[in-house]
């Protein structure tokens, strides 16, 4: 089909051009209503997009004008500070940052993934059980984030794992967040691998492990980046759960995964743009288009391998 | 094959956040100078108000004794004191007395406490500045606030000329209940704790916003914290407050001295015997109290008087057994 490329739509083209012309001379034209609904349906559409355009430039262009005299290396380079807001920065919110979403990472890509194929290619879906796993998971997706700060609280860094205020415990929390978006898109993409892949597989004497590893996951995977790329973006940019698990508005020393207290830029974010003085407000805002950027690199690195994947299957 | 792309995937992808940590892990060896032998961790948590105020104590602090880290969180006074009773925190910041369920609670844990005064503060009711009104008395204060308040207008207030805006709606802005602010206004003004009409706008924790939303409205109000209402300069206007011995602004030496009645108050900072038994813990709270000034101050609040630097000193002393 991709060997094709660049034939065939030239031809396809000029088929459908042939036949619409063959249409009209026997029907006639297409009537003016149809004609008007067609501008009218084409201009709401444009519509949408241009609000959705509106709400994300107003938010890049308010943060350029207002953090403008902050974006200096300081802003990545010192610690916050109280006492001299003008070289404050974003150190050990963004290490902060960092820490908890590499956790996040970590965490999600096996077990939403092993999640995904054990319910896609093993679970019996005639099975009760399974078809409530199911449900469970898509409602789980829509559960507001706090309620997951709140068990997180609860579970991970009091009661059962004890694990208390630290980064781990932040990472596991938005992991559980995150989760069954990882899992939902995971679903999708093992289940647009076509079925003859699996059959020519297990017909050639492959075992079911085998057929999954071989054949299916690498034609699922750049379906599933794209899943986790937006579970880390949303993961990166919430700061209600991280309140309730202990991440802290003021650390002046880098943080560390499994113990002392750490800071995230959203809550980081938060403090400063609360702030009565005028430079913190400016902060606040250099640290907005801080994030933007940080969630580019991130979003860039996983598109790149995404797309290096695509690649490498339509080979 | 294919399962050496898996690793590829895997590699980068672990590598990832230790990549960003080793890059951004340069200046390390500069925080390692410094002048004394302390060392360890102190956890403060507690309201919005008195936070600020830990942040400077904590960074001066800490430019001293680098080897010390200082945190500090801002839950909310209530918040915060959760943690402090369940033995999480080291110290709690409290812009108002910690309360009797607080105290049961810290009792069923085994923490004792100690409050200690930091610094002084005011609330302060704001209106914008063209709003004829200048002066408010406390009864007055609480015909507009109090629980069921059937005051809709400026006119409403009884006693109170309004001039051309006696017919305009009064918009209310006024901190969220989690709010030490909200818990110290409520009882100063209408006498109970928690005890306000319900159709005032929720700013939450964010004091900054009713300084806007005052800032664009003639007829609105709200109450902030003092530190709030002298970063906003003549973007709105602080109302004096007279409280039966004529109207009093809300300066300075107003709250100092506690001519500023019933809206100035002492700003506190409890610290459990346990994190007194560390030695770091002892030089922090000292640290905070020889500086008071400073660290006042540059946080935007009033410093402490002389009596009050002795008794906050002493509060340390009892805990400590020196």
């Amino acid at each position: 089909m991709v060997i094709q490329k660049g034939k065939q739509p030239q031809r396809a083209r000029l088929a459908v051009a042939g036949a619409r012309n063959a249409t009209e001379s026997v029907f006639g034209a297409s009537s003016r209503a149809d004609r008007i609904g067609n501008v009218l349906f084409r201009s709401l559409l444009l519509l949408g997009m241009g609000f959705a355009l509106l709400g994300m430039v107003s938010i890049i262009v308010w943060s350029f004008v207002d953090g403008a005299p902050r974006l200096d290396m300081n802003l990545i380079t010192a610690g916050p500070s109280s006492i001299t807001p003008e070289t404050a920065g974003y150190r050990t919110a963004i290490l902060g940052s960092l820490y908890v979403i590499g956790g996040v990472i970590l965490f999600i890509v096996p077990v939403g993934v092993g999640a995904a194929v054990y319910l896609e290619e093993y679970a019996d879906q005639t099975r009760w059980w399974n078809r409530l796993i199911e449900v469970n998971i898509q409602n789980l997706a829509a559960v507001p984030s706090i309620v997951f700060g709140i068990l997180g609280l609860a579970f991970i860094v009091r009661g059962p794992l004890d694990l208390g205020f630290v980064a781990a415990a932040g990472s596991l929390t938005l992991s559980l967040l995150v989760l069954p978006t990882v899992i939902l898109a995971s679903r999708e993409a093992i289940r647009a691998v076509p079925p003859s892949t699996r059959l020519g597989s297990l017909g050639l004497g492959a075992t079911q492990w085998q057929t999954i590893w071989h054949h299916v996951l690498p034609g699922a995977l750049p379906g599933i980046i794209t899943g986790v790329i937006l579970s880390v973006s949303r993961a990166i940019g919430e700061a209600a759960p991280l309140l309730l698990v202990g991440a802290v508005t003021f650390v002046m020393f880098d943080p560390s995964f499994f113990e002392g207290q750490f800071s995230v830029l959203p809550v980081q974010i938060f403090n400063y743009a609360g702030r009565p003085q005028e430079e913190f407000r400016v902060l606040a805002s250099a640290g907005v288009i801080l994030m933007l950027a940080v969630l580019l690199v991130m979003n860039s690195f996983a598109i790149w391998l995404r797309n290096h994947y695509e690649n490498k299957n339509a080979r | 094959m294919i399962s050496k792309k898996w690793l590829q995937v895997a590699g980068v992808a672990g590598a990832f956040p230790f990549i960003l940590t080793a890059c951004g892990g340069g200046d390390d060896a500069d925080a390692s100078g410094g002048g004394s032998e302390l060392s360890g961790q102190i956890q403060i948590d507690g309201s919005s108000t008195v936070g600020p105020l830990s942040e400077v104590a904590a960074e001066l602090f800490m430019q001293k004794n680098s080897g010390v880290q200082v945190s500090v969180a801002m839950s909310g006074t209530g918040g915060g004191f959760e943690r402090f009773c369940n033995g999480e925190t080291d110290m709690n910041d409290a812009s108002r007395e910690i309360s009797e369920e607080e105290v049961a609670l810290c009792e069923e844990n085994g923490i004792a406490y100690e409050d200690v005064q930091v610094a002084n503060d005011a609330l302060a009711l704001v209106v914008n500045p063209e709003n004829p009104v200048d002066c408010l008395t406390v009864d007055q204060a609480k015909q507009i606030w109090d629980e069921g308040s059937s005051v809709t207008t400026w006119g409403d207030v009884e006693g109170l000329e309004s001039g051309d805006i006696a017919d305009s709606e009064i918009t209310l802005y006024g901190p969220g209940t989690d709010s030490g602010t909200f818990d110290y206004f409520t009882e100063a003004i209408n006498g109970e704790e928690g005890r306000i009409r319900t159709d005032y706008t929720d700013i939450g924790e964010d004091d900054q916003a009713a300084v806007v939303g005052v800032e664009g409205d003639v007829n609105a109000m709200a109450y902030i914290p003092y530190s709030y209402f002298t970063e906003a300069g003549d973007s709105i206007k602080p109302l004096q407050i007279d409280s039966g011995e004529g109207c009093v602004e809300p300066t300075l030496e107003n709250v100092q001295s506690g001519a500023y009645t019933p809206l100035g108050r002492g700003l506190f900072v409890y610290a459990s015997d346990v994190a007194l038994e560390r030695e770091e813990s002892v030089a922090f709270m000292n640290f905070y109290i020889e500086n008071s000034t400073e660290i006042t101050e540059t946080a935007g609040f009033i410093p402490l008087t002389e009596e009050q630097m002795t008794a906050s000193n002493e509060q340390i002393a009892s805990l400590t057994g020196n």
